[in-house]
């Protein structure tokens, strides 16, 4: 071809063997682009090659010009070629260099958490509100009425010893049990009744297993036809969902004024399924909770006909079941507040 | 109530165990608290008689003997002991035996001493765990020496009286009548299904003619509602029988003479509590029950004396008190050695007279303790029957034939109380369907009368069984005799379908207590007492509000006599106790009621208000506290302002009052560095309390939608030198009054440098401007440049400030 005699200047062959020398040799990204520019810049050797066909006889200039071309394109893939190499590079170093140690300590907002006095409250209060009851409260300081008098306890019982009671004044005292909410709530709603009436009670008790403060939940339901086979229906619910699902329930005869029957209730023990074991001192059973059927006396006290609904009624000390549930030795722990204590029932 | 198995058996024909009769009580209601087998710790004790005694050729305090052990052969005992001699009889423990020593249990075994061999020990009555009580010559310095008829190699225990069980049982405040081995008995029979007869047990004695007349004069029959007298002549005082006095030990008591002893097996045997006067000292052969004088004299027979008051009931005779009725009895009648003449009083007092007489005087007994749970009228007339049996049996006296009551009394009994009720009624309170024969026939074993009338019956209720009163009471009779294994448990089946859960209020509780624990804090829970020293602890002035607090009548002690007014005491000192307890840093709030009473004495139930305490210490300052504050205003749609304030337990220059509007909500700061430093805090502490109930009250109800604007909010930041003494709240405050558009004024940085000038410094806020979610365009920078010019004309304004 006659083409091969024209002289383009410095060999083609040359310029694609410097650009791919000194491509080669770029280190960075940056450095690669000047090599570029170098080559096919605005300043680069390709233009100043298409500078040069002013000087080249025009018949030869197409010529010339599809040289130049197919230089220029040759070019280009080479640096594509070699920008692509020079990223992976460059990402494959930036990977290398971000890297953490993922077993370092993650960072969170500091959270705090609720007393398991007011978990165990809530957890109750959700069991039995999924059964229609509805959460009532009562004044912690009390008349002697609502706490004693309308739950047929009257001034020379004998019931009154059985809860040392902190007096105010005469007719005034602190509650020395959730029931005063009983006779409140009665006053107020007639039948049919599902309540639960959880909060603080007072007795001038203090040991190692009791607290002159504790808290209680009582639980009453008045309707028509309720009998002592419903009330133990529902505890075994309530044993089954605080507990265990194989937890059961049993009944033996007690006394408290306001209840008639009167009843304890023991749940088996969950720690030992009922075997016998140190927690429930070998006896399988755990007692958890006092109830009995409404005495007439406390329904007629708040004017409800006993011929016509009965009720039964129900209560336990919150702090019993939180013992219970999570295993905590001393009811004191419930009022140091230590952090260390508080800590352990946060979500 | 401790009552011992054998005294038990005496009255009913018990075959099973000890064991088998605690579950069975157990099941009926009476709970054993505790099963004691006496003879637990003596084991391999026989019974031996000492063939010979020779000295030990090595020693001279030993003498080696050799006993007779019945069928169980010849034994060679060493003993030091220096009282037994050949010919007497001796418990011995033989290898392997087991003996009480110094509270606890020592194994015996076969050795040798100085050279020759021992097969055992001699025992003492102190090693068998009793007393003279239990056997005679038990309390000899040596051997207790047996009885010359006591057979050969046999178990001791049952010869000294502790193969026995006691019965600890817990009675229920319902059941009075079941404080005596009598009350427990007919309930054993019953449940034991063993036919049995009346309660009282058949008391006979020979009554001698007599020519003295006593006059009882009961001047407080409520207080006395029963009281019988009798009368015994040619007393011989003296040691009770082993039988006796045995009785009286296994129960914790000491024999002390014949008549006394009697007194007090009847307590215990019948529940009846009686006293014995000796006629001698009954002034008058007269008897008068009434209220003590005012400021009147008595000293008891453990020669306490008491100065009394009209609420104090007293025994007296025509000239002086003799007893302190139902609690003790007077030095001045008691029983003495030369006493030949006894009046017996077999009383009824009233349970709460008696208890506020032993309360007031801090005189306890178990006379009191009985009339305390409640003697049914019933019971004098059984116990005196019993005393009177128990002297003619025992040959120290002779009983008169004469009683004498006051006016009021008689001895004839009522008639029994009925109750009309029907077999239907019974089944429908318990849910289940329990067979009538049952019915009739648990009945009857409890001592009721039943008449039968096809569906309905009456029963008639035993005299010793005041607590029944209704059909209810039959039905627990029937069901704990029945046996509660019978209910099946049901659902309510009958019951209406209710609504349940939490109260609105009690949601939002929940959900505040949620925000704090979020922030980071722990909830606390504290007494709703304290100490009124703890309002000194806070340097509240005498006349603080917070010091007209409800106070308890009989705390437990004075740190728990005043109820709470204000929560940062209980917040303050759960810190102290962290720290203490190296807990060096913490978060805690408490949710919890004071007690605000209007007038004190109480005339009506005090306001009890919900407070919120929060407590931070060791990490963090004022503004992690004030957070705390703030999220909960975020989280409730409050809007807090704060300004400075002063509070007598606060840093003076770190106190804030909590406002929303005008009024003032609550407070917050440290805790003042005296205090801190009264508490050995070295750390800061940080403290707030606010009215929970005005937070509530002024609460965002539910979520206030409002439309996202269409065009984004501008963001400017400013920067203004103003005096040192303004606030951030007021520059905050003046920007948004300023100037519509701006929704938001967060200060960000403050500045002070000399260049500034003296009380100068340099407050940069970033303004957001909203636009308006009706604009048609956003705000141009020209609107943003407008609103920033009229802010800070505004700040130069009011607040003399101008751009840095």
């Amino acid at each position: 071809m006659e083409d091969e005699n024209i002289q383009l200047g410095p060999d083609q062959g040359d310029i694609v063997a410097e650009a791919q020398q000194e491509a080669e040799q770029a280190s960075s990204s940056r450095a690669l682009y000047e090599t570029k520019m170098k080559f096919l810049g605005r300043t680069g050797k390709i233009t100043a090659l298409l500078k040069g066909m002013r000087e080249i006889a025009a018949e030869n200039r197409p010529a010339f010009g599809k040289k130049v071309n197919a230089l220029r394109e040759k070019l280009e893939e080479l640096f594509a070629a070699h920008e692509a190499r020079m990223k992976e590079k460059e990402l494959k170093s930036k990977l290398a260099r971000e890297q953490i140690d993922v077993t370092m300590p993650g960072r969170k907002a500091k959270k705090g958490g609720l007393h398991p006095i007011t978990r165990t409250r809530q957890e109750l209060i959700d069991i039995f509100a999924g059964m229609g009851f509805e959460v009532f409260e009562g004044p912690e300081i009390e008349s002697e009425y609502y706490n004693f008098t309308a739950l047929n306890t009257p001034a020379d019982h004998p019931a009154r010893d059985m809860q040392d009671t902190f007096y105010i004044t005469e007719g005034f005292l602190l509650r020395t049990q959730t029931s005063a909410g009983q006779i409140r709530l009665m006053e107020q709603k007639k039948p049919p009744i599902k309540m639960l009436s959880p909060g603080r009670v007072f007795r001038s008790d203090d040991d190692a297993t009791h607290s002159p403060m504790f808290h209680q939940m009582e639980g009453l339901v008045v309707d028509k036809g309720i009998t002592l086979c419903d009330l133990q229906g529902m505890l075994d619910e309530f044993a089954r969902t605080m507990f265990s699902s194989l937890s059961k329930t049993r009944l033996r005869p007690s006394y408290f004024p306001f209840t008639e029957p009167s009843v304890e209730v023991d749940v088996s023990c969950a720690a030992c399924g009922g075997k016998g074991c140190p927690l429930c001192k070998g006896t399988g059973w755990i007692e958890v909770l006092g109830a009995g059927m409404v005495n007439r006396r406390v329904l007629e006290n708040c004017g409800v006909d006993p011929d016509v609904y009965t009720g039964f009624a129900f209560g336990m000390g919150i702090e019993r079941i939180a013992m219970l549930k999570y295993g905590i030795g001393h009811i004191r722990s419930f009022t140091e507040n230590d952090v260390r204590f508080l800590e352990q029932f946060k979500d | 109530m401790k009552v011992p198995f054998s005294w038990l058996k005496e009255y009913v024909d018990i075959t099973v165990s000890a064991e088998e009769l605690e579950e069975k009580l157990f099941s009926c209601g009476f709970e054993v608290e505790e099963l004691i087998y006496l003879g637990k710790d003596v084991e391999g004790v026989v019974t031996g008689k000492i063939v010979s005694c020779e000295k030990h050729p090595d020693a001279d305090r030993l003498t080696v003997c050799k006993v007779d052990c019945g069928n169980m052969g010849e034994k060679q005992i060493v003993t030091a002991a220096t009282n037994v001699f050949a010919g007497a009889i001796v418990p011995i423990a033989l290898d392997g035996a087991t003996v009480k020593h110094e509270g606890g249990v020592q194994k015996i075994k076969t050795g040798k001493l100085r050279g020759v061999t021992s097969e055992g020990m001699f025992c003492s009555g102190e090693e068998l765990g009793i007393g003279d009580d239990f056997y005679e010559g038990a309390e000899v310095d040596g051997i207790l020496i047996l009885q010359k008829d006591t057979p050969l190699g046999v178990d001791i225990r049952p010869i000294v009286g502790i193969d026995d069980y006691i019965f600890d049982i817990a009675v229920t405040a319902n059941r009075p009548d079941c404080q005596s081995v009598l009350g427990i008995a007919y309930e054993v029979a019953a449940v034991l299904k063993v036919p049995h007869g009346s309660f009282l047990p058949p008391c006979p004695y020979e009554a001698a003619p007599s020519d003295v007349k006593f006059t009882v004069e009961v001047q407080e029959p409520a207080l006395c509602p029963r009281y019988i007298g009798s009368y015994v002549k040619d007393v011989g005082i003296g040691k009770s029988p082993q039988w006796l006095r045995r009785r009286l030990a296994l129960c914790g008591m000491r024999s002390v003479n014949n008549i006394v002893d009697i007194t007090n097996y009847v307590l215990l045997e019948v529940g009846q509590p009686m006293h014995a006067f000796d006629r001698r000292f009954l002034h008058g052969d007269t008897v008068v029950v009434r209220r003590a004088k005012a400021g009147e004299k008595i000293t008891t027979l453990d020669e306490k004396e008491f100065t009394l008051t009209p609420e104090n009931l007293l025994i007296c005779d025509a000239d002086r008190p003799v007893a302190l009725a139902g609690v003790m009895g007077g030095l001045n009648s008691e029983i003495r050695e030369d006493t030949r003449e006894v009046f017996f009083e077999a009383a009824s007092f009233a349970r709460d007279s008696v208890r506020k007489t032993s309360r007031a005087l801090g005189q306890r007994s178990d006379s009191s303790a009985r009339f305390e749970k409640g003697v049914y009228p019933v019971f004098p007339h059984f116990g005196m029957l019993r005393a009177l049996s128990l002297v003619d049996a025992l040959g120290c006296g002779k009983p008169t034939k004469n009683w004498y009551l006051p006016h009021f009394c008689t001895l004839e009994e009522p008639p029994r109380k009925q109750i009309k009720t029907s077999y239907s009624a019974i089944d429908a309170l318990l849910g289940i369907h329990v067979p009538k024969e049952e019915v009739n026939a648990i009945l009857a074993r409890l001592g009721f009368l039943i008449e039968d009338m096809g569906s309905d019956f009456v029963a008639m209720v035993p005299h010793w069984r005041e607590d029944i009163d209704g059909f209810p009471d039959l039905a627990e009779e029937v069901i704990r005799m029945y046996g509660y294994e019978h209910i099946t448990p049901t659902f309510l089946e009958n019951a209406t379908v209710t609504h349940g859960g939490l109260t609105s209020a009690q949601k939002e509780e929940l959900r505040f207590k949620e925000v704090l624990a979020g922030e980071g804090y722990f909830e606390a829970y504290g007494y709703s007492f304290y100490s009124p020293k703890d309002f000194d602890l806070l340097r509240l002035p005498e006349d603080a509000p917070e010091r007209h607090a409800v106070t308890v009548k009989n705390p437990l002690g004075e740190d728990l006599s005043v109820m709470r007014t204000i929560l940062a005491p209980t917040m303050i000192w759960n810190v102290v106790r962290n720290v203490r307890r190296g807990n060096e840093a913490g978060r805690l709030f408490e949710l919890a009621n004071v007690y605000l009473a209007e007038d004190l004495p109480l005339v009506s139930l005090p306001e009890e208000r919900k407070h919120l305490s929060i407590g931070l210490w060791g990490e963090g300052d004022f503004f992690d506290l004030k957070g705390a504050v703030e999220a909960i205003g975020e989280a409730f749609g409050l809007k807090f302002t704060y300004c400075r304030c002063e509070k007598p337990f606060l840093h003076p220059g770190a106190a804030a009052e909590v406002l929303l509007g005008e009024k003032s909500v609550g407070w917050l700061g440290e805790l003042h560095p005296e205090i801190a430093e009264a508490l050995a805090l070295e750390r800061k502490a940080f403290f707030a309390e606010l009215d929970y109930p005005t937070l509530m009250r002024k609460a965002r109800k539910g979520i206030v939608y409002r439309p996202v604007p269409k065009f984004p909010a501008v963001e400017r930041d400013l920067a203004v030198v103003v005096e040192e003494k303004v606030t951030c709240a007021e520059v905050e405050a003046c920007i948004l009054r300023a100037c519509k558009a701006a929704t938001k004024a967060e200060l960000f940085d403050v500045y002070r440098d000399a260049r500034l000038g003296a009380e100068k410094k340099s407050m940069a806020v970033r303004i957001t401007f909203t636009p308006d979610p009706a604009a048609e365009k956003g705000l141009s920078p020209e609107t943003v440049d407008g609103f920033f010019k009229k802010i800070v004309g505004s700040l130069e304004h009011t607040l003399g400030a101008h751009l840095r």
